[in-house]
């Protein structure tokens, strides 16, 4: 059980600024994301597109930003439980107890939830019957992929991680790669190492195809693609993967007992604490009147919701506002020289 | 100002007038029609405002945008008339458009 003084779920801009606040005031905690990396949106959705209303940064890509807030937590040690979504959220006593899907337990008098529009999952084939092959005849990442050797995989997908999953795997299976269109978002090199590889037969190539049904007991045998011409073709297969990219899934999140609107979590304006107490929402996911979904306004709540917590983390002591620029405290904290 | 009508994937239609320079995806938003996630909030980002535009109206509305295709690929159950909602501008050029809502957005 890790103890904190503050549990921030998310690690995009926001739940970044609003680490480097808590520790600021003296208060420790921890961050949990689903993805892979920090960063959130910034990263998943848009790195290389430049942003223009960041206070006092003319221009700047997600990517960029992120490296900026980073480099801004450099001198605050903070733990990243990276890959983990928090499943449980639990009341005992004054403080919540936290569960991620991996086990990691917390406990803590306060949970920032600074989720964006929730936890990224991978979009899903549509057929209905896929479901009951995931894990087993149809993945949505790979993470073994031995599993694939000398078996027909079938590919979906027209990105980066289709094609490059299909060209690796060309070696030692037998591949069918399968997108609804001509043209492929991935990059130029792997396009043009995909064709070789059809030229030379080491590929199958469906183009204006998608995965219409699934045919199997408890593994897949077989799949019927359909052409945008309605023609459907059979294909015997092992495996399906998806590479359809990630969505957005507010997840276990809906399932706390907070005040919801839609997709987005109901905050006062003056600490951004959700109906619970003790839970706080920022950034995009928080909601109230005027709400504006801007990076600039994560950071604004994530300031204030950092002071909230300083009250339930340290009850018997009084929160003292200073400025960066004068307080000796905090600038040991940043670990710079007081004058 | 332009009449659209939303028609959900269960059939019920939604007709709501909208204002020249906003998107079909605002309208749809603002009207608070169901189906339009919209999660990105227009960045073309997250293809959960997808739509199906019919036959006659596919090419009278604006061309798609680049990088639109590339997020199409990752809608739910796209087809050769799927569009971004979010990249169609409301004119009084289409007056009268339809679209019609997949059956979900993720």
């Amino acid at each position: 059980m890790i103890k904190t003084d503050a549990l921030i779920i998310g690690a995009g801009p926001t739940g970044l600024f609003t680490a480097h606040q808590l520790k600021l005031i003296g208060l420790n905690c921890e961050v949990v994301d689903n993805l892979d990396k920090i960063g959130g949106q910034c990263i998943e959705l848009y790195p290389d597109k430049p942003i223009y209303d960041i206070p006092a940064i003319p221009e700047c890509t997600g990517e960029e930003l992120t490296n900026n807030l980073i480099k801004q937590l450099k001198p605050f040690k903070i733990n990243f439980h990276l890959n983990e979504r928090v499943d449980e959220v639990k009341k005992i006593k004054d403080f919540w107890e936290v569960k991620t899907n991996k086990g990691t337990k917390f406990s803590t008098p306060n949970i920032i939830i600074a989720g964006g529009v929730g936890s990224f999952e991978p979009r899903k084939f549509s057929p209905k019957e896929c479901e009951k092959y995931e894990n087993k005849s149809i993945f949505y990442s790979i993470k073994d992929k031995k599993i694939f050797k000398d078996k027909t995989v079938s590919i979906f997908g027209g990105g980066d991680s289709a094609l490059d999953w299909a060209i690796e795997l060309s070696n030692t299976s037998s591949i069918n790669l399968i997108h609804r269109r001509d043209e492929f978002r991935a990059a130029k090199s792997s396009v043009d190492k995909l064709h070789n590889l059809v030229k030379d037969g080491k590929i199958n190539l469906y183009t204006k195809y998608q995965l219409k049904s699934v045919k199997g007991k408890d593994k897949i045998e077989s799949i019927d693609i359909e052409h945008d011409n309605k023609q459907i073709k059979n294909l015997k297969t092992d495996y399906a993967l998806g590479f359809f990219g990630l969505i957005m899934q507010l997840g276990p999140i809906a399932n706390w007992g907070l005040n919801l609107d839609k997709k987005t979590i109901k905050v006062d304006t003056e600490k951004f604490e959700t109906n619970q107490k003790g839970i706080y929402a920022v950034g995009d996911i928080c909601n109230y009147p005027g709400k504006l979904k801007l990076i600039l306004s994560g950071f604004h709540e994530g300031a204030l919701a950092a002071r909230a917590c300083f009250k339930l983390a340290r009850p018997n002591e009084k929160y003292r506002f200073e400025f960066t620029t004068t307080s000796k405290s905090l600038k040991n904290r940043l670990g710079v020289k007081s004058d | 100002m332009a009449k659209i009508t939303y028609i959900e994937n269960s059939g019920k239609s939604h007709v709501v007038e909208v204002d020249n320079g906003l998107t079909v995806m605002e309208g749809a938003v603002q009207n608070n029609i169901p189906g339009i996630d919209a999660d990105c909030g227009g960045g073309m980002a997250c293809a959960t405002c997808h739509v199906y535009v019919k036959e006659e109206w596919f090419n009278r509305i604006n061309k798609k945008t680049e990088g639109e295709d590339d997020m199409l690929d990752q809608a739910y159950e796209p087809k050769k008339n799927s569009r971004l909602s979010c990249q169609i501008q409301v004119t009084d050029e289409i007056d009268g458009l339809e679209v019609h809502l997949p059956e979900k957005q993720t």
